[in-house]
């Protein structure tokens, strides 16, 4: 009981957790939340499905694949809803716009892929249990990518670019960083690390179209808990949120679950409005 | 916003009633809607009826979030939560399956105080969160009711869903509800125009666009959301008491998340801070997918495609496409002619005494000391000059006085008593106004609504009077329109009220923002910068103006880089520097005074 609890919260924690880095990434070299990272985590599970099972490729190329299409909807996201935006951020028009986009990718996908869930295979097929690779799979995929985007951030230019962009665009734009460039590529990781998400999140929330608004609210709770652009009160956020739902889930029982995380949710933010590790707001005047 | 101007606004002095302006052309379009509206039934095609009482079911609902999101500027995309509550209450009631049965009208209204009350609940969060929260959050909250409305089967049925309440006759037949559902669109229209036209319309948009100008103004944004979520929630509360009506049998799949953004949608495709823009959205959407019957499973899709292109290339929406008035062609002679005998009924406080008083200010923001130990008074009836190099703390000072920043040290005193720190709310109810750096006006309103915007805290009546158009709400409409036109003639704006403040020049803000201020019957006015920008001209005119309105017993401080001007017009002037005290007298003192000439102003 405590154990399956324990797995099976660890494993959509880790979902989340992905999801939420996945905001983080187009976060921070944009100012922009984009409604796009669900449903990036949607198409993660609904490409591999379609790459491996209907189309029957072998599954690692399936995976490269998968990660090109997201990689692709990221670049795409940044080139229609979000660069022409960006002059009048304060508008907050990039909400509009990325819901938008986010609803037509969620649209076609109903329509082209059907409304039902659909299987996912089986990659590995490694453990049982609670130790079933549908577990273990989101918490591994998890720990790669915040290991890789560190070595990414710490020990590359592109890297450190990125991080020079995200604290401080203006100056980093007056150093000669190429800022644009950047940013379509933060979007592109984001996409990337969206698929990751929903290929390793195949076999335990099946190739599901509605999986995507799904995954942009509880993959958004972590972010607004842990503080915009913090990857860390991401995955901490992450994984507290899964095992918390998953334990609502087995003792008070599903609507209840779901209502224990938006209760949870709303009132976490209305005490700390700019997320547990947030900075305070700027001056107004 | 010009578009739709459906109140009749009475014309100062008049209070006949009658429209004013353009001979009550605003009100053409919805009488025609509505006339079209009435016929439809003639034509005999039922389905059509149906399709048509589902418009107005959604408009119903629509009319009340528009004053949410395309007036107030919060991203409610989960309002179908209420129409789903709305549908559930008035199903559950009239079908008598948990209490006694009740009539149907009784359900339909207890469905609206339910999506009031809830109403309240879900727009609460946006008072602290910034806008994809709040987003988020009626999001989560249309799932959670959806997911409850799955799980109670006691009460709901579960996924097997409940009959809606059937009304009695006239309105059993499809006509007989469509004309009712009519009618009560039609009614939700004018409720929703009147709170629209109001004080608490300019306020939301105030909120929207100009958020800090609107907290100078006295307008809570707290009270006045609130209010507005409880108006739309009534409104969506009655939708979904029709709207299970209309269904005769509902389930929780009727209630998509679709559903929410088609709502949505319709407010953004209309045009925000319009009622006739989003009214038509709300047609459009409805109808378009009885055109495209091929496209039926492509709609959604379809909506989402149009929310992005509109968002993409006219972020005004129909309404903006539609607002002729607005986009008038300039004139060529738009010299600022400011006529300061239009302030005597503006300035009337008469204000004697100690003024305001700083004692021993201090204010850091984290290592560097913005403000350190200042005095400074401002008395009834003098201009009080404020100059200094850049970072000496001058607009750091006004905002102390203002209420935006509380300083860590010392306090300030109006007429002797001491004022509460840190809250910019309660200033303009103290005749405290004050302008901006860089001028904070709603381009998307009027020169005149921006200026309306000012006298807030002056009107008496309350929002359920404005509702209504009671005497009350007829009188302040009156009194601040009486009051911006002295304002904008006092500052010499007065041939440019009615177009759309971004189309003004930016010497044109700055006098803007001075009559926004004057609405208030100021006994004091912060000025920040008001010459920075314009000409050797308009400097002069802006001088007469000032020394005119505290020759008429207004306090004014007047933070300035033009040396000239503030020589020129204060009775007495602070030089700061590094947020000290470098200097204070006369004008003459100053400028013999050596320290001030080597750091400040030059041999």
């Amino acid at each position: 009981m405590f154990g399956s609890i324990l797995s099976s919260g660890l494993a959509v924690g880790a979902i989340y957790a992905l999801i939420g880095i996945t905001y983080n990434t187009m976060y921070s070299t944009s100012r922009v939340m984009s409604f796009t990272a669900g449903q990036l985590g949607m198409l993660g599970g609904v490409l591999g499905s379609l790459f491996i099972l209907k189309l029957g490729l072998p599954i690692f190329a399936g995976f490269l694949l998968t990660l090109a299409g997201c990689a692709l909807v990221g670049f795409v996201t940044e080139l229609v809803a979000v660069r022409p935006v960006l002059k009048s951020i304060e508008q907050h028009l990039y909400v509009l716009s990325t819901l938008a986009l986010a609803l037509m990718i969620q649209q076609v996908t109903a329509i082209q892929w059907g409304t039902e869930p659909q299987p996912f295979p089986r990659l590995f097929g490694i453990g049982s249990g609670v130790l079933d690779e549908k577990f273990w799979l989101p918490v591994a995929a998890c720990a790669a990518v915040v290991l890789g985007l560190e070595l990414l951030y710490r020990r590359t230019l592109v890297g450190r670019a990125f991080l020079a962009v995200a604290e401080d665009n203006f100056a980093a734009r007056a150093l000669g960083l190429p800022e644009r460039h950047l940013r379509v590529f933060s979007y592109v990781l984001a996409g990337v690390i969206g698929g990751i998400a929903g290929f390793a999140a195949g076999e335990l929330m099946l190739a599901f179209f509605a999986n995507g608004p799904l995954l942009n609210f509880y993959g958004f709770v972590p972010v607004a808990l842990g503080g915009l652009g913090n990857n860390r009160g991401a995955v901490l956020g992450g994984l507290a949120l899964g095992v918390f739902q998953q334990l609502a889930n087995f003792t008070v029982g599903g609507v209840f679950a779901s209502i224990a995380v938006f209760v949870l949710f709303i009132v976490v933010l209305l005490a700390v409005p700019q997320g547990i590790f947030g900075s305070a707001a700027a001056r107004r005047v | 916003m010009p578009t739709d101007t459906l109140t009749a606004v009475p014309r100062a002095g008049a209070g006949s009633g009658a429209p004013t302006r353009g001979a009550g052309l605003p009100v053409l379009p919805y009488l025609l809607i509505f006339l079209l509206a009435c016929a439809l039934p003639l034509a005999g095609d039922n389905y059509w009826t149906v399709i048509a009482t589902r418009a107005a079911i959604y408009w119903v609902l629509v009319s009340g979030l528009n004053l949410i999101v395309g007036y107030g500027g919060q991203l409610a995309i989960g309002w179908v939560a209420l129409l789903t509550l709305g549908a559930y209450t008035a199903s559950v009631l009239a079908g008598g399956n948990v209490l006694p049965p009740v009539p149907p009208f009784a359900a339909l209204a207890v469905a609206g105080a339910c999506g009031g009350l809830f109403g309240l609940v879900v727009g609460l969060p946006a008072l602290r969160l910034r806008t994809f929260y709040f987003a988020m959050a009626t999001l989560g909250f249309a799932t959670i009711v959806t997911q409850i409305a799955l799980a109670w089967q006691d009460v709901t049925g579960g996924g097997i869903g409940l009959p809606g309440p059937a009304l009695p006759a006239p309105f059993d037949s499809e006509v007989g509800l469509y004309y009712l559902c009519l009618a009560v669109a039609a009614a939700c229209t004018l409720l929703s125009a009147s709170v629209a036209a109001s004080r608490f319309g300019r306020g939301l948009i105030a909120i929207r666009d100009a958020e800090v100008a609107a907290e100078a103004c006295g307008i809570s944004k707290a009270r006045l959301l609130a209010a507005v979520f409880v108006f739309s929630g009534v409104f969506a509360g009655v939708a979904g008491g029709l709207f299970a009506s209309l269904q005769t049998y509902i389930t929780p799949e009727a209630f998509t998340f679709e559903l929410s953004v088609l709502f949505f949608i319709s407010i953004l495709i209309g045009g925000r801070g319009s009622i006739l823009g989003p009214l038509l959205g709300t047609l459009i959407l409805t109808a378009l997918p009885e055109f495209a019957a091929p496209l039926a499973a492509w709609s959604n899709f379809l909506y989402a495609a149009m929310l992005l292109v509109i968002v993409l290339t006219v972020p005004g929406g129909i309404a903006a496409l539609l607002d002729f008035r607005g986009r008038r062609a300039r004139d060529d002679d738009r010299r600022v002619l400011p006529d300061p005998s239009r302030l005597q009924r503006l300035l009337d406080r008469g204000e004697s005494g100690r003024g305001i008083e700083l004692q021993d200010v201090s204010l850091h923001f984290g290592g560097v000391k913005a403000i350190d130990g200042l005095d400074l008074a401002i008395a009834p009836g003098r201009i009080h000059g404020l100059i200094g190099p850049n970072g000496s703390g001058k607009t750091t000072t006004l905002n102390v006085i203002s209420g935006y920043v509380t300083p860590q040290q010392g306090g300030v005193r109006q007429a002797g008593a001491p004022v509460p720190m840190g809250q910019p709310l309660a200033c303009a109810g103290r005749g405290l106004a004050r302008t901006f750096q860089t001028p904070r006006i709603v381009g998307d309103a009027t020169v005149l609504q921006n200026v309306m915007m000012g006298g807030h805290v002056r009107a008496a009546g309350t929002f359920v009077e404005s509702v209504f158009r009671l005497p009350r709400h007829r009188r302040d409409e009156r009194a601040l329109h009486q009051d911006a036109h002295d304002a904008l003639a006092a500052v010499g704006l007065a041939g440019l009220a009615h177009l759309r403040a971004d189309r003004l020049q930016h010497s044109e803000l700055r006098f803007l923002e001075i009559a926004r201020a004057l609405m208030l019957h100021p006994a004091y006015l912060l000025l920040d910068e008001p010459a920075a920008g314009l000409s050797a001209d308009e400097i002069l005119r802006l001088g007469e103006l000032v020394r005119e309105i505290s020759r008429r017993g207004t306090g004014v401080l007047l933070v300035e880089h033009h040396a000239d001007l503030i020589f020129d017009i204060c009775d007495h002037v602070t030089v700061l520097n590094l947020g000290r005290v470098l200097a204070s007298g006369t004008p003459q003192e100053i400028r013999q005074h050596k320290e001030v000439v080597s750091a400040y102003l030059g041999a």
